[in-house]
């Protein structure tokens, strides 16, 4: 009998994540997927997860799940893993998905693989693939324990692949304990997004610290409008305030893969690396021909980047004109 | 009120991490290490909120004899003790191992607040804080951006997808501060001469009460099999600019069919 394997399923700004049902086909390729639902969702959620893969679904539209951080739902999923004992417990690497990780690692004293790009399994053992270090070692993990077994997937490591069938629906009750409250989000504030969505794009520009200053975005934006693209950055240059958290393409930050990346005044810490080492073709332009950004560069171009790029952007004017 | 840092301290950034094949962990001995710039966040953060409401600011850390300079480091930014575990018996921690050892030494301690960076700037594995929370009963107030407390209310912006969460709890609470957050002091000259009389206490995993099998590798559940190279990405064309740089990637995009 297929193994089986739960994944939770994260609603961000009332929709499923695309890392959810990349999750969750990996799941049903593998094993037997059922899907965990906590807190308000859409209404098309449950069908959605069946098409992707979720033979069941354990669901529970209560908003405590929403209104008081992972705490509820810690409790639900460790109570609903000693039930039915499931051999995987897949979450994605995003906020919620590590602090559920983190705290149920503990509650089932499990242990938890983080930073997982591909897993095997096989009679109860997981392997688990890491790209370790900035993608610099491809590490396998297992853990020991005859338990359920953590992992965290990192975005993008798996296609969303549909295969439509009805999952059948258990509602789960939200825990009642006041414990679960301890925390509470009082509001949600959401930052104005600028430019087409850097997850889907096809083409990336990207600026590191080598930039200088904010009012440089501006050469980048220019570039990514003739590509069609859209602007990313690097942590150093988010935390410096120039852009905001939602172009930052990292470790932390956001996992993409389009089939060019441009890296403009960006050295290549680990830190960025991991989240755009996927990216079909890359071209690096920085000063230092030290920069590790060259090692998994198509083209590099030791140079200035405020004269490569005017010159690229004049050139690609020109070019389009003609 | 009181607080303590959870403050790790990496190999230096100017040292290329390895992978000891033998041991599959990072090279740590003989190493130049230094506080986290993460954990020096966090530090910052407790720092400033003792200013305003008095109360003192205890650093633990886990690690070996090297992590020393990090913690001196730490005192000299104004922390008023530290507490060091140091204990061969360590090596091979995972996560779950980390935060029992980590937890366990803070128990120790009064405390109305833990503070500790979202994630590591060696490691990024980001649940540390979640587990640590989890194990000392507390609200896990993970990625602040910014940290307010009034009286026993805690009050957070905490990161997300779209922007940010307004989060409270009741202290005693854990808060992950995301990177970032703040700028971290500069020892001045005073702190690091004051750093030099301040206490770091130094413990084993059994002065915590931690039995053999909890803590190491013996107590890690995350077990590395082998480390391993990924696929060499096939070596790309570095040019340098000499007035065409522009050009040559216009024509690479020609060549790719992008434009």
């Amino acid at each position: 009998m297929a193994e089986l394997i739960w994944v939770y399923a994260e609603v961000v700004e009332g929709k499923i994540t695309p890392t959810t049902l990349e999750i969750l086909s990996k799941a049903a390729e593998v094993g037997t997927a059922e899907a965990i639902l906590l807190g308000p969702a859409p209404d098309d959620a449950v069908k959605t997860l069946g098409d992707y893969g979720a033979g069941k679904i354990y669901r529970s539209p209560d908003p405590v799940f929403h209104d008081c951080l992972t705490l509820p739902a810690i409790k639900t999923i460790a109570g609903l893993i000693e039930k039915h004992h499931p051999e995987l417990m897949l979450f994605a690497s995003s906020y919620a998905g590590r602090d559920l990780a983190a705290a149920l690692s503990v509650v089932l004293d499990s242990g938890a693989i983080t930073d997982v790009g591909d897993f095997v399994l096989k009679d109860g053992r997981v392997e688990a693939s890491i790209p370790a270090l900035g993608g610099s070692y491809l590490n396998t993990t297992t853990l020991a324990g005859s338990g359920t077994k953590i992992l965290l997937v990192r975005p993008k490591s798996f296609e969303p692949k549909a295969r439509p069938q009805t999952a059948s629906v258990e509602d789960v009750e939200a825990p009642s304990d006041p414990s679960v409250r301890k925390a509470r989000v009082t509001d949600r504030v959401a930052v104005e997004q600028e430019g087409p969505d850097l997850e889907g794009a096809r083409v990336i520009v990207a600026g590191g610290r080598g930039l200088r200053e904010a009012e440089k975005f501006s050469l980048l934006r220019q570039l990514a409008d003739l590509l069609g693209g859209a602007v990313a950055a690097t942590r150093a240059v988010v935390d410096a305030g120039w852009v905001p958290y939602s172009l930052q393409v990292g470790q932390t930050g956001k996992t993409v893969k389009p089939d060019l990346y441009i890296a403009c005044g960006i050295s290549g810490a680990v830190q960025h690396l991991s989240g755009m080492k996927g990216s079909k073709t890359i071209i690096a332009i920085n000063k230092d021909p030290e920069a590790p950004i060259f090692q998994v560069a198509d083209l590099g171009v030791v140079g200035d980047v405020f004269k490569v790029v005017p010159q690229l952007i004049d050139d690609l004017k020109k070019r389009k004109g003609a | 009120m009181n607080i303590v840092v959870c403050a790790k301290v990496i190999p230096a950034s100017s040292v290329t991490i390895e992978i000891d094949p033998n041991t599959k962990c990072m090279v740590r001995k003989g190493v130049a290490h230094e506080l986290d710039p993460a954990a020096a966040s966090a530090l910052e953060e407790g720092l400033r909120l003792v200013e305003k409401q008095g109360g003192e600011v205890t650093v633990v850390t886990m690690g070996i004899n090297e992590v020393t300079t990090g913690i001196r480091n730490a005192l000299a930014m104004g922390a008023n003790r530290a507490v060091h575990i140091l204990d061969d018996a360590l090596a091979g921690s995972d996560t779950l191992a980390t935060a029992r050892a980590l937890a366990a030494a803070i128990k120790k301690e009064s405390f109305d607040l833990v503070l500790c960076a979202a994630e590591s700037s060696d490691s990024y594995s980001g649940i540390v804080p979640g587990q640590l929370a989890q194990l000392l009963g507390i609200a896990p107030l993970t990625f602040a951006k910014e940290i307010t407390v009034e009286g026993k209310k805690i009050t957070i912006k905490r990161q997300s997808e779209s922007g940010y969460d307004v989060v409270e709890a009741e202290l005693p609470a854990l808060v992950a501060v995301a990177s970032g957050i703040n700028e971290p002091r500069y020892p001045q000259l005073k702190g690091i001469m004051a750093a030099k009389k301040k206490e770091i206490k130094q413990c084993k995993a059994a002065d915590l009460g931690l039995k053999p099998e909890q803590v190491g590798s013996a107590g890690a559940r995350e077990k590395v099999l082998s480390i391993g190279r990924p696929p060499v990405r096939q070596a790309g064309k570095i040019v340098t600019d000499e007035g065409e740089g522009g050009k040559q990637i216009a024509d690479f995009l020609v060549e790719l069919k992008v434009i």
